[in-house]
């Protein structure tokens, strides 16, 4: 001790005090901080909730009941989880506007912090997929092929090859995946929303999932490169049909016009 | 040009080279014979007689590129491990066959797009022919003398179709694999001898390590070889007949008005090859086609929704999706209706138009030759059959694309389905009925036009305060080419005592003919062209029009 | 170049029958015969045929450019760089390139040739008589007679002994050729009547390569699977994919409609086929809420709560189940192969 006393007086020993206390500083906040926010947290939770319900009750409850349990008009959202209503809510699906073959994606509504009010109340009602962090959607470790394999497997033969949509029976289709965010489609997936069924981590995994989103980006996304020049929408044969009609064979024959017309004569003086 | 005189034009050497060399050749070959008849052939303008030329020259432009194409493409099934350039596959199993097209479209410059405008000129050429043989059909074109060239063409329409099936199938994709297994669920369909067919073509069970090599000989060799020699045929009979051309001042049935092929239609015609490549060249430059890359590589268990074929087989894709699901089960066996009948039906209704020329012909019972075209109006009862088949035909090409239009227009699939179902049998027939009306409609208008004028559009008031309309005489070359047409008499039964004065009964045939004859040609079918003595009436009579 | 050069008698001689012909009654108005030539402004004035020479020698020259364009494209465009270009969007720039270059050189050559023999090559319409196609009756005659006296001289109709044998063996030879074709593939057999599945198999997740509990099934999910042991790498996968793909939802027991569908499930578990039996399309447009799946080819529609039978659709009948148990260990397994055969009807399926 003597010689730390002794040296308390030298230039720096300030600098060490006031690195010391910092430090100090730090590590209590560090101790204790997380501790407040979950408690801030936990209230703002309930304040979520609360702000939920009071939304739920204007826009959800005449079809999904007053408390999530379903009527005639609108299943039961109680389990459904978080990621449902942030796809359906997000998406404008819900509130549905009117009845049809099936509910339509449109203009939402709601801010992000009303869904998620909203999500936090449905969530409450029963455990259920919440919404997934931005890591699990994210590009980064994902392996692209592998991705392609897996939608061409499950994905495919309702979205197409490359996710421009296609028919169901009865007036129902698969949506275009073409400007769909990739936090709407992993919810998607989780939730299985309408007809579409769900693949759950259990039989289709996060590192699935994480790759069929990064495959659509590359083949789907608004800086994919299409080789061969128009795309035609990605349908096929019947759009090339079409094209190979129309332009192919009709700029063609308008060729074919020109070269048997007669040339114009001269006017006669 | 005798021999003295060539040899010393020769030891002068004045002669030009280009002679020199045709003199040799005619020594060897007789070319001199054979430029004498078709130098100067004549060939009438018409843009419609192009369409023929449109089909030749993208059937070239199919095997330039197609030849160009071989050199990298591997026909084989072997399982291979992708690590080329294209990114979303890397690592990917797949056949050989499909990895040399990715080579092709990605790591072979420029053979991306070979590969583009050999897929847009098969599309268009099948196009095409579909157009040329519809123009051929409705203008009567396959009349005496011309009905065996309609087969040689009707039989290219139909080998097209089948060298575009196997050529699509040889990238070994997901899109065009589901269609190789759709043919094989069709082939299995066939009464005894499906599955025998079936496990012969693929080598076994579906899918086997066979069938890309075998469509390959079949694409690139057998049928091209088989069309390349139709092809040939087609044209010399075209060259021999001498074209076909539409009624007018000085055109007749005895001779053929135009320009020659030397200069003109060497120009236009040669031209036109260079045209027609240049467009589809350009197209394949802007448009993407068959982007197998996005589609991926074939696994039976893995399918992607639009899944059609391309469009020249678009209509038996309608006749298929189209059917009901019938299944018989008999002793043992199965009878696949639900495939099989679409499959016969489709052989019917090609072969309808195919045997049409000789159908028409035992129906006016006319023996002579035809080479001056009939406008669609003056048939209204071939005119009327042929938009009954396209309209089956586009009906049907609906169908196939079901999905599609479902999609795209907001519909139910199932009632597009139900829609195809039902006006596959009432389209054509409201088809008929309409066109019908609307050629005896186009005749009427045709007569009032030779007889009372052409509607000038000039209004005019009388003295007494009538307003009419001033009508123009038409000119000698507008009324003959007005009335140029053929007008037959309906066919009788033949007098029904023989010439011995015994009784005698008509054959079941002959009823059949004069009924058909009566339907083509009856008062029903036909406006009767307007007579020199109603003409001179009316116009003697109301001079002042 | 003018009508003018080219000499008259180089032009096809008759003529004749495009002047006018008198009206009879099938043609109640005669014939005017050929309007006469009209000259085109190129024929009459030098230097409209001076400027149409001109725009013909700039597209071959345009042609000529685009040639270089497109070889100087092909060495200098890297093969895999894209380019935005609208309004198509963002493409390979070497296949744009070399496209359009080599689409306008082809064009201008063509143009080219089209517009000088449209105004500057002869338009003078000629007619060229045609002559019939059947023989003359001489001609027909004597080719009869030829005929006949070759027929003749050969004997074969005298010796009907060498004909027909001459007949049989033509017709017989062929046959060798369509024995040749026997070996193209093995005899069907049963080959269509099994699959992998057998008693114990376990039921292999498609995605994950694991085999599959029935808690990892959730109700309205959709899972594919593969029996066990079956690899992306071996020989045969795509053989035996072709009829072992399974398509495995989950149903509410009570909402299962079908007897025997419930009995061969789990707990509502349920394993169809996924190959369509109209011509055997992977099928698995499952919609969760109805429980109808849909193939993407044909639009067949089976009832997968109600034994999967045809409700709409060309297909002529129900997709087969698989009976699934789980063994000892909790894992989904098979409890046999298919009971008739998957995919497509055909004949000897009964």
């Amino acid at each position: 001790m003597k010689k730390l006393s002794a040296r308390r007086r030298h230039p720096l020993a300030a600098i060490v005090v006031l690195l010391l206390a910092l430090a100090c500083t730090g590590g209590l906040y560090a101790v204790f901080a997380p501790a407040d926010k979950a408690q801030a947290d936990e209230t703002a939770q309930s304040l979520a909730i609360d702000e939920g319900k009071k939304l739920y009750a204007v826009g959800c409850a005449s079809c999904h009941g007053t408390g999530g349990e379903g009527t005639t008009d609108g299943p039961s959202l109680v389990g459904v989880g978080a990621a449902a209503v942030d796809f359906q809510v997000g998406t404008g699906r819900m509130p549905a506007q009117q009845p049809g073959a099936q509910v339509q994606k449109k203009k939402n509504i709601y801010s992000q912090a009303e869904i998620d009010q909203l999500a936090a109340y449905i969530a409450s009602l029963g455990a259920g997929p919440s919404i997934p962090t931005e890591e699990k959607y994210r590009d980064e470790g994902a392996d692209i092929a592998k991705g392609g394999d897996l939608f061409r497997t499950n994905c495919a033969q309702c979205h197409n090859f490359t996710g421009k949509g296609g028919a169901l029976t009865h007036g129902k289709f698969a949506p275009s995946l073409e400007g769909v965010s990739a936090k709407h489609i992993y919810e998607a997936m989780q939730t299985g929303p309408q007809n579409m069924p769900s693949f759950p981590d259990t039989t289709l995994t996060e590192q699935n999932k994480k790759d069929i989103i990064a495959y659509l980006n590359a083949v789907n996304g608004d800086e994919t490169v299409d080789p061969g020049g128009l795309s035609l929408g990605g349908l096929g044969p019947v759009s090339e049909g079409l094209f190979g009609w129309i332009f192919g064979l009709g700029s063609l024959i308008a060729v074919a016009v020109w070269v048997a017309a007669r040339t114009a004569k001269a006017k006669k003086s | 040009m005798s021999t003295h005189e060539s040899t010393t034009a020769r030891s002068r050497g004045k002669a030009p080279a280009g002679e020199r060399v045709a003199d040799w050749a005619d020594g060897r070959l007789g070319i001199y014979s054979l430029a004498k008849a078709n130098m100067r052939k004549i060939f009438p303008d018409h843009w419609s007689f192009m369409l023929g030329e449109v089909c030749l020259y993208s059937f070239l432009i199919i095997i330039l590129t197609g030849v160009y194409l071989t050199l990298f493409f591997h026909p084989s099934m072997n399982e291979v491990e992708y690590h080329g350039s294209y990114v979303p596959l890397q690592g990917q199993l797949m056949s050989e066959a499909y990895k040399s097209t990715l080579d092709i479209s990605f790591d072979v410059r420029g053979g991306l797009l070979i590969r583009q405008i050999h897929h847009w000129a098969a599309i268009i050429f099948l196009a095409g022919m579909f157009v040329h043989m519809m123009r051929v059909f409705f203008t009567g074109a396959f009349r005496k003398p011309r009905e065996i060239n309609w087969l040689f063409g009707f039989l290219l329409f139909v080998l097209g179709m089948f060298t575009g099936f196997t050529g699509y199938s040889l990238p070994d994709d997901l899109l065009s694999g589901t269609g190789v297994r759709f043919t094989q669920g069709a082939i299995l369909s066939v009464p005894i001898v499906g599955t025998y067919i079936s496990m012969f073509l693929f080598g076994g069970e579906f899918p086997g390590h066979d069938f890309v090599a075998r469509f390959y000989s079949i694409h690139i060799l057998l049928l091209p070889g088989i069309m390349l020699g139709l092809v040939v045929g087609h044209l010399i009979l075209v060259f021999y007949h001498k074209h076909t051309q539409f009624a007018g001042p000085g055109k007749t049935n005895k001779n053929v008005v135009g320009m020659p092929l030397l200069p003109v239609y060497m120009a236009k015609a040669g031209g036109f090859f260079f045209l027609v490549f240049g467009v589809i060249a350009a197209i394949a430059g802007i448009a993407s086609v068959n982007p197998i890359w996005s589609i991926g590589p074939y696994r039976p268990d893995q399918v992607s929704t639009g899944a059609q074929p391309d469009w020249y087989m678009g209509f038996a894709e309608g006749l298929v999706r189209a059917m009901p699901g019938w299944e018989i089960n008999f002793w043992g066996h199965t009878l696949v209706l639900g495939v099989f009948v679409p499959l016969v039906i489709f052989g019917i209704f090609l072969v309808a138009i195919a045997v049409y020329p000789f159908i028409e012909s035992w129906v006016t019972g006319d023996k002579r030759e035809h080479h001056i075209l009939d406008r669609p109006r003056n048939a209204p009862t071939r005119t009327a059959f042929g938009v009954a088949w396209v309209t089956a035909y586009m009906i049907m090409l609906i169908g196939g694309g079901n999905d599609i239009f479902a999609t795209h227009f907001h519909l139910s699939i199932n009632a597009v389905t139900w829609f195809v179902r039902v006006s596959f049998f009432v389209g054509p027939v409201i088809a008929f009925v309409i066109t019908k009306r609307i050629c005896l409609g186009l005749q009427r208008r045709d007569k009032d036009k030779v007889l009372h004028g052409r509607e000038s559009g000039i209004i005019k008031r009388l003295p007494h305060g009538e307003f009419i309309e001033v009508h123009e005489p038409l000119s000698q070359e507008q009324l003959y080419t007005l009335t140029a047409h053929e007008q037959y008499k309906p066919a009788e039964i033949g007098p029904a005592v023989d010439e011995n004065g015994v009784e005698r009964k008509a054959k079941s045939t002959e009823k059949l003919r004069a009924k058909l004859s009566k339907s083509y040609y009856g008062e029903e079918s036909q406006i009767p062209k307007p007579t020199v003595e109603e003409y001179r009436e009316i116009t003697s009579g109301h001079g002042h029009h | 170049m003018s009508s003018q050069d080219i000499p008259e008698e180089n032009l096809p001689a008759a003529q004749d029958h495009a002047h006018g012909e008198v009206a009879d009654e099938q043609h109640p108005f005669a014939d005017p015969g050929l309007p006469p030539h009209e000259h085109r402004v190129q024929d009459i004035d030098e230097k409209a045929a001076k400027r149409s020479e001109r725009a013909v020698a700039f597209l071959f020259t345009l042609s000529m450019l685009a040639t270089v364009g497109f070889i100087a494209a092909f060495v200098a465009i890297d093969h895999d760089k894209s380019v935005y270009v609208f309004p198509i969007g963002h493409i390979n720039a070497l296949n744009f390139a070399l496209g359009l270059t080599l689409g306008v050189a082809l064009f201008c050559i063509g143009a080219g040739a089209v517009h000088w023999a449209r105004t500057l090559m002869s338009d003078v319409e000629v007619a060229d008589e045609r002559h019939p196609i059947e023989a003359s009756p001489e001609v027909r005659a004597k080719v009869h007679a030829d005929f006949k006296q070759g027929a003749k001289e050969s004997a074969i109709g005298r010796r009907k002994l060498i004909r027909n044998t001459m007949f049989g063996a033509v017709a017989l030879v062929p046959l060798s050729g369509v024995v040749l074709l026997r070996d193209l593939g093995p005899l069907p057999e049963d080959k269509l009547r099994h699959t992998l599945w057998n008693k114990g198999k376990l039921l292999v997740n498609m995605n994950t390569n694991e085999p599959l509990r029935p808690s990892d099934v959730a109700v309205g999910s959709l899972t594919f699977a593969k029996p066990e042991g079956l690899e992306e790498h071996d020989e045969e996968f795509q053989n035996e994919i072709a009829k072992a793909a399974l398509m495995i939802v989950r149903i509410q027991p009570d909402n299962i409609k079908d007897k025997r569908e419930l009995e061969w499930s789990h707990e509502g578990i349920v394993a169809y086929s996924k190959i369509c039996t109209h011509v055997g399309c992977p099928i698995s447009l499952y919609e969760q809420q109805t429980h109808h799946v849909l193939c993407p080819c044909h639009q067949s529609t089976f009832d997968l709560s109600d034994g999967a039978r045809v409700i709409f659709g060309p297909a002529g009948h129900a997709l087969p189940q698989l009976r699934i148990g789980v063994n000892d260990e909790g894992y989904l397994e098979a409890l046999g192969d298919f009971e008739e055969p998957v995919g497509p009807a055909f004949w000897e399926r009964g």
